[in-house]
Parts: C-alpha cells; sequence; structure tokens
C-alpha cells in the first residue's frame, strides 16, 4: 500500500507548448487568422500590400542615377522595357546640393553644416539632462549668438554686442530694483537693450571693426534656400517661440490687468490670422510702411512672422497646462511663502510644461512643416525650389522624385521630433511613480 | 481747408518719398549690383542652373542692363518673385528692375505706376489637345473641358474667347504649371491653355510631343516686356536703351564674336554710335562711351539671346514669329541710335 497513492506524487516533465500557439505560427494564428472574418480581412489586406508594392517597387528600381536629362531617363527606362515607367534619379543627384542648401556659396557650406552640429551639441544638454553636464548650457547660451553669425557671416563684433545688450538688461535691473521698484526695473531692464541693440550697436561694431577687422564673409539672405531655409527658419521659430510662449502664457494669467489684456489680444489676433496671411505682410506690405531704402531682410521678416505666429499656439498648449494643475499646487506654493516667479520657476512651470509635451511638440512639427509655405511668397525652399528645377528644360515634367526627396527630409526631421518627445513623457511620468 | 492742409501734407511726403527714390542709377552703382526681380521658374526664361547661377530669356536682360551700368554680367542680385509678390517688390524698391514675363497693360502701367521701357517677348495665348481629339481649331473646342491656372489673365482671356464665338467650356481650376501637366496627361481636361511660349515648353517635356498639338489660333496679345518704377525717367532711359541696343545689335548684325572687330569702327555710323566710338551716346544717359558694347558682350544680341534661351535649337523650340526683326516681317523694332 505504500507506493499507493490516489493522487499524483511526482511533477510531470515540462512539455514544449503546441506548435500552433508559439513562434510564428502561434503568432499568425492569433494575430492574423483567429476566425474566419479576420481571415478574409487579412487575405484582402494581403492582396492590397501586394498590389501597391508591386506597382510601386518597379518603378523605385531604376537605374536612372547617371541620367542628365529626363528625355535620358526615359531612354534608359523603355530600354530596360518597363512597364510602369521608372523613377528618373538624375534630378536628385544633379540637384540634391541645390535643394540642401539653396544658393549658400560652395566653399562656404561648412558654415551651414557646421551650425547644425553645434545645433545638436547645444541641444543636448537641454533635451537629455540627465546625460550631459548642466555646465554644457553655457554653450547652448553662446549657441544663440553664435548661430546667426556663422550663418550670416559679418564681423564677429555684432552678435558680442547683441550678446552684451542681455547683460546690460541684466544689471539694469539688478541695481535699480531697490531703487526705483521691481516693476520699474523690469521695464528698464526690458527698454535698455532694445535702445542698445537699435541704436548703439551699429556705430560700435563698426568702430570696433575698424580696429580689430575679425570676421567671417557676409551671406546675404537671398543665397538662403532650400532644406537649410526651411530648418533655418523652423530653429529660430521654435527656440523663440517657446521662450515667448511661456511668457504670453503667464501673461494671460496674470492678475496685472494690462499685462493679461494684451497678453489676450496678442494671441486671440494671431490665432484668429492665418499664418499665409502673415507672411503676406511680411513679404509685400511691411515694404510700403516703411521709409524708401531700408532693407530689411526678407527671411528676417518671415521668420519674425513664424516666430509670433507659433508663440500664440505655444502659449495656448502652455496655458492648457497651467490650467490642468490642480489648484492645491498653486496654494501650495503660497503657503511656502515663495514668490510670484519663484513658484512658477519651482512648482508651477516644471510640472505644465511636462502635461503639455505632446502640444508642445506637435505645434513644432506644424510650425516646422508650415515653413514649406514660404515658396508662396517666392522664397526658394525645397518646394520652392522644385518649381525652378522643374523650369530647366532638362527636367522639365518631373514631380514624384523631387516631392519624394523633400518627403522623406520632412520625415526624418519630424519623426526624430515625435520620437523625442515620446520618450522625454515616458522618461517623465517615472517621476510620478 | 483742414483737408488742404492733409493733401499738402501728403503731396510732401509723396514728393520725398518720389526724391528718395529718384536716383536708381546711383543707388546701382554705389551698391555695385543690380537688384532684378525675376520669375522663380519659367522654363526658358528664367531658371536657376545646378550651379546656382541664374540663366534664361528674361535674365539675359538684367544681364545686359547690369554690364551696360557696372561693367560685369554677373554684377546681379536675382530677386525670385511670384505674380502675387512682383508688384510690391518692385514699388517698395525691394528690385531696381522687374524682369518676369509680365504682360504690358494699361492698368499696370497706368494704376500701379510702373514704366514699361519696351517689349522683349510677343507672346499670346493658346491650346494644346491630344491629337486624338481630332480637333483642328479652338473654335471646335464647344463644351470641352479646360485646364486653368486661375487668378491670371488667362482665365479672363478664355472667358472672353468662348464667349465672343457663342461655344461654352467647362474650366478645371488649377494653381500651377506642373500641376496642369499632370492633370492635363492623367485626361483631367481636354485641353491646357497658357501663353504659347508656355505650351511648347510644355509639350517638349511629355514623353511623345507628337501626340499633342497646339493650336493655331492665339487668343490674346501678351507683350512682356521688362518694367521700372515711375517717376526715374533717367533709370528707364538707360533699361530701355539697353533693350533697344540689344535688338539694333541683331539688326546691324552686331554680334557676340564680331563685336571687338566691329569696336575698332566701321563704315556704317550707327553701329560706330551704338558701339561708342563715335558720338556721345553713352554720356547722355549717364554712363561711359562703351555701356552697349558690354550690354551685346554679355549675352549676346537679341537674335543671339532668343536662339541660346528659347529658339529653334533649344527643347523648347520657338520659332521667332511676331519676335523676328521687322525686316524679316516681325515686330522687334528698335528707334534710331542717333
Amino acid at each position: 500500500m505504500a507506493g499507493l497513492s490516489y493522487v499524483r506524487v511526482e511533477m510531470l516533465p515540462e512539455r514544449e507548448p503546441p506548435v500552433s500557439e508559439v513562434g510564428l505560427i502561434g503568432w499568425l494564428k492569433s494575430n492574423l487568422f483567429s476566425g474566419w472574418f479576420n481571415t478574409i480581412l487579412t487575405l484582402i489586406s494581403l492582396y492590397f500590400i501586394y498590389a501597391l508594392v508591386s506597382s510601386i517597387l518597379p518603378w523605385l528600381w531604376s537605374p536612372t542615377w547617371a541620367a542628365q536629362s529626363l528625355n535620358e531617363c526615359r531612354e534608359i527606362v523603355s530600354d530596360l522595357g518597363k512597364e510602369h515607367g521608372g523613377a528618373c534619379y538624375g534630378v536628385i543627384r544633379e540637384r540634391w546640393q541645390q535643394l540642401l542648401f539653396g544658393f549658400y556659396p560652395d566653399e562656404l557650406r561648412w558654415r551651414p553644416i557646421l551650425t547644425l552640429i553645434l545645433l545638436f551639441v547645444a541641444l543636448a544638454p537641454v533635451l537629455f539632462t540627465e546625460a550631459f553636464p548642466a555646465k554644457m548650457l553655457w554653450f547652448t547660451g553662446a549657441f544663440l549668438f553664435l548661430a546667426p553669425w556663422l550663418m550670416w557671416g559679418g564681423v564677429i563684433w555684432t552678435p558680442l554686442l547683441v550678446a552684451a545688450g542681455l547683460v546690460i538688461g541684466f544689471y539694469a535691473f539688478k541695481f535699480s530694483a531697490g531703487a526705483i521698484g521691481n516693476l520699474a526695473a523690469i521695464i528698464l531692464a526690458i527698454a535698455l537693450p532694445i535702445l542698445w541693440w537699435m541704436f548703439a550697436i551699429g556705430p560700435i561694431s563698426q568702430g570696433l571693426a575698424s580696429i580689430i577687422p575679425f570676421g567671417i564673409e557676409v551671406v546675404e539672405s537671398r543665397l538662403f534656400g532650400g532644406f537649410m531655409l526651411s530648418v533655418w527658419i523652423g530653429v529660430v521659430a521654435i527656440a523663440i517661440s517657446l521662450f515667448l510662449g511661456v511668457v504670453l502664457a503667464l501673461g494671460r494669467q496674470s492678475e496685472l490687468m494690462i499685462v493679461k489684456y494684451l497678453s489676450v489680444g496678442f494671441i486671440e489676433f494671431i490665432r484668429g490670422v492665418p499664418l499665409i496671411t502673415l507672411l503676406f505682410v511680411a513679404s509685400t506690405l511691411l515694404n510700403i510702411f516703411m521709409p524708401p531704402g531700408t532693407n530689411f531682410d526678407i527671411i528676417l521678416r518671415v521668420m519674425i512672422m513664424a516666430t509670433l505666429f507659433a508663440s500664440a499656439y505655444i502659449a495656448e498648449v502652455i496655458r492648457g497646462g497651467l490650467a490642468a494643475l490642480p489648484r492645491g499646487q498653486y496654494e501650495a506654493a503660497d503657503a511656502l511663502g515663495l514668490d510670484y516667479w519663484k513658484s512658477q520657476r519651482l512648482i508651477i512651470l516644471p510640472q505644465a510644461l511636462k502635461i503639455s509635451i505632446p502640444g508642445i511638440v506637435s505645434t513644432f512639427i506644424g510650425l516646422f512643416k508650415d515653413t514649406t509655405l514660404v515658396s508662396i511668397i517666392g522664397l526658394l525652399d525645397p518646394i520652392g525650389l522644385t518649381g525652378s528645377i522643374r523650369a530647366d528644360a532638362n527636367w522639365n515634367g518631373i514631380i514624384w522624385e523631387l516631392y519624394g526627396f523633400i518627403a522623406i527630409l520632412f520625415f526624418i526631421s519630424c519623426f526624430s521630433m515625435s520620437r523625442y518627445s515620446m520618450w522625454l513623457e515616458r522618461k517623465l511620468r517615472k517621476g510620478h511613480q | 481747408m483742414k483737408n488742404s492742409v492733409i493733401l499738402g501734407a501728403l503731396t510732401v511726403a509723396g514728393f520725398m518719398a518720389g526724391a528718395a527714390q529718384a536716383a536708381t542709377l546711383d543707388d546701382v552703382k554705389a551698391r555695385g549690383s543690380l537688384k532684378c526681380g525675376s520669375n522663380s521658374g519659367l522654363t526658358g526664361f528664367a531658371a536657376p542652373n545646378a550651379n546656382g547661377e541664374w540663366e534664361g530669356f528674361d535674365v539675359a536682360v538684367c544681364r545686359a542692363v547690369a554690364a551696360a551700368v557696372l561693367g560685369d554680367p554677373q554684377a546681379v542680385e536675382f530677386v525670385p518673385t511670384t505674380p502675387k509678390t512682383r508688384f510690391t517688390a518692385l514699388a517698395s524698391g525691394e528690385v531696381d528692375i522687374l524682369s518676369r514675363n509680365t504682360t504690358w497693360t494699361l492698368t499696370r502701367d497706368v494704376d500701379l505706376k510702373f514704366t514699361f521701357v519696351g517689349v522683349n517677348y510677343y507672346d499670346g495665348q493658346g491650346f494644346i489637345v491630344p491629337k486624338a481629339l481630332g480637333v483642328s481649331s479652338a473654335k471646335e473646342l464647344d463644351g470641352a473641358t479646360v485646364c486653368i491656372q486661375t487668378g491670371t489673365t488667362t482665365e479672363l482671356n478664355l472667358a472672353d474667347f468662348f464667349r465672343v464665338n457663342n461655344i461654352s467650356y467647362e474650366p478645371v481650376p488649377i494653381e500651377t504649371n506642373a500641376e496642369a501637366q499632370q492633370q492635363y496627361l492623367a485626361g483631367a481636361c481636354d485641353t491646357y491653355t497658357t501663353d504659347a511660349s508656355g505650351l511648347a515648353a510644355t509639350r517638349a517635356s511629355f514623353e511623345a510631343p507628337g501626340d499633342h498639338v497646339i493650336l493655331p489660333e492665339i487668343i490674346s496679345k501678351e507683350p512682356l516686356g521688362p518694367l521700372v518704377r515711375h517717376g526715374d525717367d533717367e533709370w528707364a532711359d538707360i533699361v530701355r536703351w539697353t533693350l533697344n541696343a540689344l535688338i539694333a545689335a541683331e539688326e546691324f548684325g552686331i554680334t557676340s564674336t564680331n563685336i571687338a572687330e566691329l569696336s575698332n569702327g566701321t563704315d556704317n555710323p550707327e553701329i560706330n554710335r551704338i558701339l561708342g566710338t563715335e558720338g556721345t551716346m553713352g554720356e547722355m544717359l549717364g554712363l561711359d562711351a562703351e555701356w552697349a558694347k558690354r550690354a551685346i558682350m554679355a549675352e549676346g544680341n537679341y537674335g543671339e539671346i532668343f536662339e541660346k534661351n528659347i529658339g529653334e535649337s533649344t527643347p523648347i523650340g520657338l520659332a521667332r514669329g511676331l519676335n523676328a526683326q521687322y525686316k524679316d516681317g516681325g515686330l522687334q523694332y528698335a528707334p534710331p541710335f542717333r
């Protein structure tokens, strides 16, 4: 009896799961063929994918890299006996530099490339706060003045003097706050640098340049073009609009009546007007209002308009974040005895900005893509350049190849931005766990 | 009383604005470059090549003016303009001269306050149809669907033409020439209408140009030419006579190849006056004696510019037609250099 039992005493050995439940077959069964209806849908979808790929791939696979004109492409393709025709990549080979850099002089193209590399260096401590030392933020600050100098060239003194304006503002606030009160000091700290930028910089810069003429070759705005122009307008507008947007959002929530209504008026006005209207104002209307002979750079004008446009939207996104914060957070900040700026900086804004990240990033992506609208006012961004390239008798009639190339450029940029924002959200969410 | 004061102030302001803008020649010389409003891309007329240098029939006019005024045909800053921005660019002083296939009309000349200095290309609106449609005249297009660029004079011309001939059509509005080509080839419309030079360039880009015909009817007058601001007649004169010099050079057989030889002096006094070996034409314009010689050397005479950019040896393959010299039955007729 001893060896007898009614229940199993030893464990059964582990067995492999059935083939139909694991691996590729299992995955297929549970995801694609889990019922007669889903099976039919799967088959139909597979057919559509096949039809799409089988018509696009032969078109994409086209050995026309060396062709010198559209007609040459057509000869190559017809020699191969292709049914659907083939892409003509000769135009990309001949014009990819133009699509990337516009008319920026060949021998100076290292400057926009260097600016782009430095942009990533400058962004690193902002985007990946843990991986890079906070001291790198000093470089980020310097980059704001270095980048325009690299892009446009000129004497080194101008960006240095522009930066000096900020120092003037800072010290004006520091020394006058005690004497004339906070509000007056803030106004002074804003007014002094503006006066400095408007009236003092030109002559001083010229004077310094005549003593120590250190500078790099000037590149005029009209030579800017291609994808570089889109990125340049986009980056500048994004950087400044984030700052302006925070200020406007705080202004809209402010208890000071004039500040509040100025912010509301600005935001509602900009949001009520299409970007293309603002661009037309920049390109045509401003010219008429300015005294004859004034040369106010068209790209600068467009940048200002794009920045103002984006900052209104960013302000509303951030206001959403501010509104989503529980009231207790504001009260807790007050209870700790923090003044307005400290409570915003330490308690309110970090949380509000975190909530607003998806909205901010999608505004940025939208703004970046909207930069292609400048082609309508005659600037040669990639879209504008497609028209110019088609006007070359050799390439007249080429459509898909050019737009495809531009689409890839924009997709890479926008997709990386959206992936970054997802990564950031995940990282910041850990704070709650 | 108050009104007259305001009017007076406005007049003074107007004069001051005029005075500030007056001496375009001095501005150009001081700047060392000519600002030329160009098309951002029109086959044969203006387009940047792979190296970013602008080329084309309209571009050549600007190069000639720069050569005459500054002595360097490369001293031109091209400002690409769109149909919507071109006139403000010129009026506001952003460009010194607009050479951008712009039709000379009364409104533009008088109301918009520009001075058209001449005509460098006589164009007109035409139709292109597939051969398979079996149409040989635009008057047979009753009930046709027509691809047409919106917001241009071509739209109005089309309406006029169909109304005069008492036939009907269905417009298919499109935005750009490239879009029109795609729509037309895809069969979205029976015919595409735009300037005949544009149609020729469009047809040349087709895979099978022989399957399409350009109908013989030209339904509008489109004299295209360079223009400058009202109120600076000296500058207008310089541009006008540079264009005339190019046209006259073809008439008198001055080409970019024989110009060096001819400028040593010839038996023909008019050639001598153009090339500056006789008379004081340059001085009268406020330029030096060899201004026209440099203008012709920049890109060649009118005929050479035509052949190089849009003539029958190019893919666009336009015949001279109305743009031949008056001696050859065309309309290009330069006033005498005297």
